[in-house]
């Protein structure tokens, strides 16, 4: 077991993370010829017990910061510490049991199993990478038991992935996550290549588990619903920054950036006669490239706030001064200029 | 896209009737592995398991695709061929009694009769016995060249595909240099140089020719498994180069080599046979199919008494076909598109 | 009526033996109106596109009943070279997947001139021309110097917007987009969504829209249709459907997405999975998963689809609305 940690203290702080993915031309000897700014500078921190939200549109980074949380990357700058160490400067060993503690559900439930391999094989798995966790001739209860926990017939055991839908892949892939008894799970995009009456299942699914073991979750999303639904904190990010955080509240009814108001405006409500369709701010163009982003606010090329000094120089990612003696929810950290409701 | 009508093969069902009631209860207490107390929540339809089973019994691709074989005509003829082509190469004895080196002049060019139903060649051998035992030699050529091709070219493209970066670089470039040389003329340069006879030299030269195919698909197998999320899953979970590549990427790129294996044994045994009558093959007193045809392909004999080149011509074709065959039988019963 | 489809039944041949994707659809557009078909994977939604566009598969999918009358001509019944005039001219459909749906080795440009070349025997110039105009049409920046891109140097909401201009090229009276934004971030969804109601209006043509997502639909469709395991469970106008749903299934669906205005703690999720094509449950496909189902729903015969009236609701609200549940009464009154 692990020693006590308090429940308000930050179990996981990441601290100006950045990932660069270099690009190179030649075939033999490379040389460099550019970067891909994936993740430039992210900073946060994760409670005990809590979920954070990481919601953004493609190629804003979020991923890429899952893939680092899980040390699937090396961050090309920056910290990750858990429980107060830096995971970067952690020993084989010490690492492994880090590892351990922090595990990830993939979002594609059709190529995050493998196929040559049993359900009772892939659940398994853990504990022969960690065979301190469980000693050999339990292993196999243990996997039962994570079947159920997850919602499984304990007795599928020796079928195939192909064998199950979408929504059930997704619960093995959840069950193969909790083996190790983690404290934190990195989810990304775990239900969006799930069908909408399924998805709701393994939301629920993902709430209990939380409940039950005490999990904390990392949630990355595309879908701002499906974030809200179950998360008690909010980060959105845009290009590979993080431009506004805070609790649900403050990010969806009082957000004060500019994208995360357009965000929040573009999303579809599934009901016809609440249609803000005349608040709706529609953005233009497209997301700039990674590889080459905009100087100052990386959002100012489709911002219709955007002024000169957003070319100039980056806002930082602060409570902003309008809101410094605001006591409502709107004051919370926002990385704009012209931060302002609505 | 079928919307999953085609797509999905034996996908689990919810059955009819009675699953969809969830028993009050119906979640199992927590599991050992729960640290600290934890408190079960209220069971609800909404939490409870999924209803339903995959149905049918546990299979795994190789059982599917091995159920999809045994129902395929072409792979039934073909493997059932190759069976018998293996076992006359391991024992021709069972259905040729006479030494195929016993051979008569005074008999030469003679036409098929009872008890030598395919006649005699120049020499006065016997034109059956000579096919039969020719298979030996076509067939240990093929296998043995097929497994060196195999090991090699999943070991060097493997790990070009594998590590990727300066040793892709370096092991593809090597790859494109013997790809770059001409079969049957290197074959020909280098079998002409060695001194030694048998098999080997052969089998040698073949494998040292045509493993670049081989390590061009591994490399491409191996380059698609690893982008599969369940390797990122084996790495995020701690896992070491040497589990991840025997455990999780080599079981799913191994299929198409598989495949090409196949089809190149095929191959082969008709190289055999070309190098032996290009006279730089095996050579007389070995029995083989290319040397017969060899042998027989001088053109006033061929008029005469066209039998001593149809009979191991005919074998030759035949058992390469089947190969062919069993290769791209075992290639629709392994491609994932059906799955 | 644009495009009427009576009793439209897919077969395909599988490993498993034959399946029916799609089982006795009817579905009614009329000129200038939009409807949704809303369903899950392997519902037969796209299956029921295909069919209608004359693109599907076969074999392994053949048609094995109905009629598909566009403008009052049965399509299934047409010759190939027919059907393929009418397809491009008179109907063009929208793909999810823009990057596989457009040639990757031709420039946009040309391929958008190619259809004025090929339909409407325009000059080289001429229609390089109308192709510029249509790509600003459809709301590409810099449209003549892009013209000359390949399709991989668009972005994905760009892409999406090639394929439209190629849809509306030539004009065509019937729209059938499938799944158009479900590859496209929230943000270029809006703008795609909005492109496409906008050209409807301006070009008065019906639209099919083939969507999974409860909320893309609700701004746009005029009437939905619900599909669920290869049949249609419910059609209505918009707003009744979402705001009393007259089949479980919908207002299952409704109910199990997660939606910005309400934080709830649990998500009624609907139980049990969709069933697979091929192992459709008995009486009422939805029975297994329904938290009303009886006795008489396990049962065959299929549930019919019955007229939903309400007394409260205006007649000309009404019109046209169907459910196939056998209690629809107590799903919309409760």
């Amino acid at each position: 077991m692990v020693e006590p940690w308090g429940r308000n203290e930050p179990i996981l702080q990441v601290r100006n993370l950045v990932k660069h993915f270099p690009l190179t031309r030649g075939a033999l000897i490379r040389r460099q010829v550019g970067a891909v700014r994936a993740v430039d500078g992210v900073s946060f921190d994760l409670r005990a017990g809590e979920t954070l939200g990481i919601v953004g549109e493609s190629g804003c980074g979020k991923s890429t910061v899952a893939r680092l949380l899980v040390s699937l990357e090396r961050p090309t700058a920056g910290e990750i510490r858990y429980r107060g160490e830096d995971v970067a400067t952690l020993s084989a060993r010490a690492l492994r049991a880090v590892r351990r503690n922090i595990q990830m559900v993939f979002q594609d439930p059709y190529t995050s199993l493998n196929p040559r391999m049993t359900v009772g094989d892939i659940v398994g798995e853990p504990f022969e990478i960690h065979p301190e966790v469980a000693p050999k001739g339990d292993r196999r209860r243990r996997v039962r038991d994570l079947l159920d926990v997850v919602g499984l017939n304990p007795e599928y055991l020796n079928r195939y992935p192909h064998q199950f839908s979408g929504g059930q892949r997704q619960r093995i892939g959840i069950a193969r996550g909790l083996a190790l008894n983690p404290e934190i799970i990195v989810a990304d995009e775990p239900v969006s290549a799930l069908d909408v009456s399924v998805q709701a299942q393994v939301i629920n699914l993902m709430r209990r588990l939380q409940q039950e073991f005490g999990l904390s979750y990392v949630f990355i999303a595309h879908d701002l619903s499906v974030v809200r639904h179950i998360s008690d904190r909010v980060a959105v990010m845009y290009l590979g920054k993080i431009v506004e955080i805070g609790s649900d509240r403050e990010i969806y009814e009082h957000p004060t950036h500019p994208y995360t108001q357009a965000l929040l405006s573009a999303v579809p409500t599934p009901d016809p006669g609440a249609s803000r369709r005349d608040e709706r701010i529609i953005l233009v163009g497209d997301v700039p490239s990674p590889a080459d982003p905009p100087s100052g606010c990386r959002f100012r090329t489709r911002c219709w706030k955007a002024g000169e000094r957003c070319a100039e120089s980056a806002p930082p990612l602060a409570v902003p001064l309008a809101f410094a003696a605001a006591t409502d929810s709107a004051r919370h950290e926002s990385a704009c200029h012209y931060a302002a409701e609505g | 896209m079928l919307a999953g009508a085609g797509a999905s093969g034996p996908t689990p069902v919810p059955a009819s009737a009675g699953d969809g009631a969830v028993p009050p209860g119906g979640r199992q207490p927590d599991s050992p592995t729960a640290p600290g107390p934890a408190a079960p929540p209220p069971p609800t339809a909404a939490s409870g398991p999924e209803a339903s089973a995959p149905a049918g019994e546990a299979r795994g691709l190789w059982t599917d695709a091995w159920h999809d074989l045994r129902r395929n005509p072409v792979f039934v003829v073909s493997a059932l061929l190759i069976l018998f082509l293996l076992v006359i190469a391991l024992w021709p004895g069972l259905i040729a009694g006479q030494d195929p080196q016993r051979c008569e002049l005074g008999r030469s060019l003679q036409g098929p009769s009872a008890g030598h139903w395919f006649g005699f060649d120049t020499q006065g051998c016997d034109v059956y016995t000579r096919t039969v035992y020719g298979a030996r030699a076509s067939i240990a050529v093929g296998v043995c060249a097929t497994l060196g091709v195999a090991v090699l070219g999943t070991v060097v493209g493997g790990l070009a595909g594998f590590f990727g970066g300066f040793w892709d670089g370096l092991l593809s470039r090597l790859t494109d240099v013997f790809f770059g040389i001409p079969m049957v003329l290197g074959a020909i340069v280098f079998l002409s140089m060695v001194t030694l006879t048998g098999i080997w030299p052969v089998v040698v030269v073949i494998a040292a020719l045509s493993w670049p195919q081989i390590a061009r698909i591994a490399r491409g197998a191996v380059l698609t498994a690893k982008e599969h999320d369940y390797v990122q899953a084996a790495r995020a979970l701690g896992a070491g180069t040497p589990r991840v590549l025997l455990r999780h990427i080599l079981p799913n790129a191994i299929a198409p080599v598989i495949v090409m294996a196949t089809i190149m044994l095929g191959t082969f045994i008709a190289l055999e046979a070309t190098l032996s009558y290009l006279g730089v093959g095996l050579k007389p007193p070995s029995v083989s199919w290319g040397v017969d045809i060899s042998a027989a392909s001088d053109g006033m004999q061929f008029r005469n008494a066209p039998h001593i080149l149809f009979y191991p011509a005919a074998a030759l074709s035949v058992t390469v076909l089947a190969f062919i065959m069993l290769g791209d039988a075992v290639r629709d019963a392994l491609d994932p598109k059906l799955r | 009526m644009l495009l009427e489809v009576q009793d439209l039944s897919v077969e395909f041949d599988t490993r498993d033996g034959v399946v029916r994707a799609v089982d006795g659809v009817g579905l009614a557009l009329a000129a200038g109106e939009t409807l949704a078909v809303l369903g899950e994977s392997g519902s037969g939604k796209s299956v029921t596109a295909q069919a209608v566009m004359g693109i599907l598969d076969s074999p392994p999918g053949r048609i094995t009943g109905g009629r598909v009358l566009f403008q009052g001509r049965d399509l299934l019944t047409l010759s190939a070279e027919e059907r393929r005039r009418i397809r491009g001219e008179r109907m063009a459909m929208i793909f999810q997947d823009a990057l596989s749906a457009l040639n990757p080795v031709l420039t946009v440009g040309f391929q958008l001139a190619e259809m004025f070349r090929v339909h409407r025997g325009m000059s080289r110039r001429e229609s390089a021309a109308r192709a510029v105009g249509l790509m600003d049409r459809v709301g590409i920046p810099a449209a003549a110097r892009r013209a000359g891109d390949y399709p991989h140097q668009f972005s994905g909401g760009m892409r999406q917007r090639v394929m439209i201009a190629m849809a509306l090229a030539l004009e065509p009276e019937l729209i059938i987009a499938d799944e158009p934004t479900t590859a496209l971030d929230v943000t270029v969804q809006a703008q795609v969504m909005d492109l496409l109601a906008e050209l409807r209006r301006e070009y008065r043509m019906g639209l099919i829209l083939i969507t999974h997502d409860l909320g893309v639909v609700a701004d746009v469709a005029d009437r939905i249709a619900v599909m669920y395991a290869g049949r249609i469970v419910e059609q209505a106008p918009v707003r009744e459907l979402y705001r009393r749903p007259a089949h479980q299934y919908t207002r299952g669906l409704l109910e199990s997405v997660p939606r910005l205005d309400r934080k709830g703690r649990e998500l009624a999720a609907i139980r049990g999975l969709p069933p697979s094509p091929s192992r459709v449950p008995s009486g009422c496909a939805f029975h297994p998963r329904c938290p009303v189902a009886r006795e008489m729903c396990r049962a065959d015969p299929v549930p019919p689809l019955y007229q939903v009236r309400m007394a409260a609701e205006p007649a000309a609200d009404a019109a046209g609305r169907t459910s196939a549940c056998h209690f629809w009464k107590e799903t919309v009154g409760g």
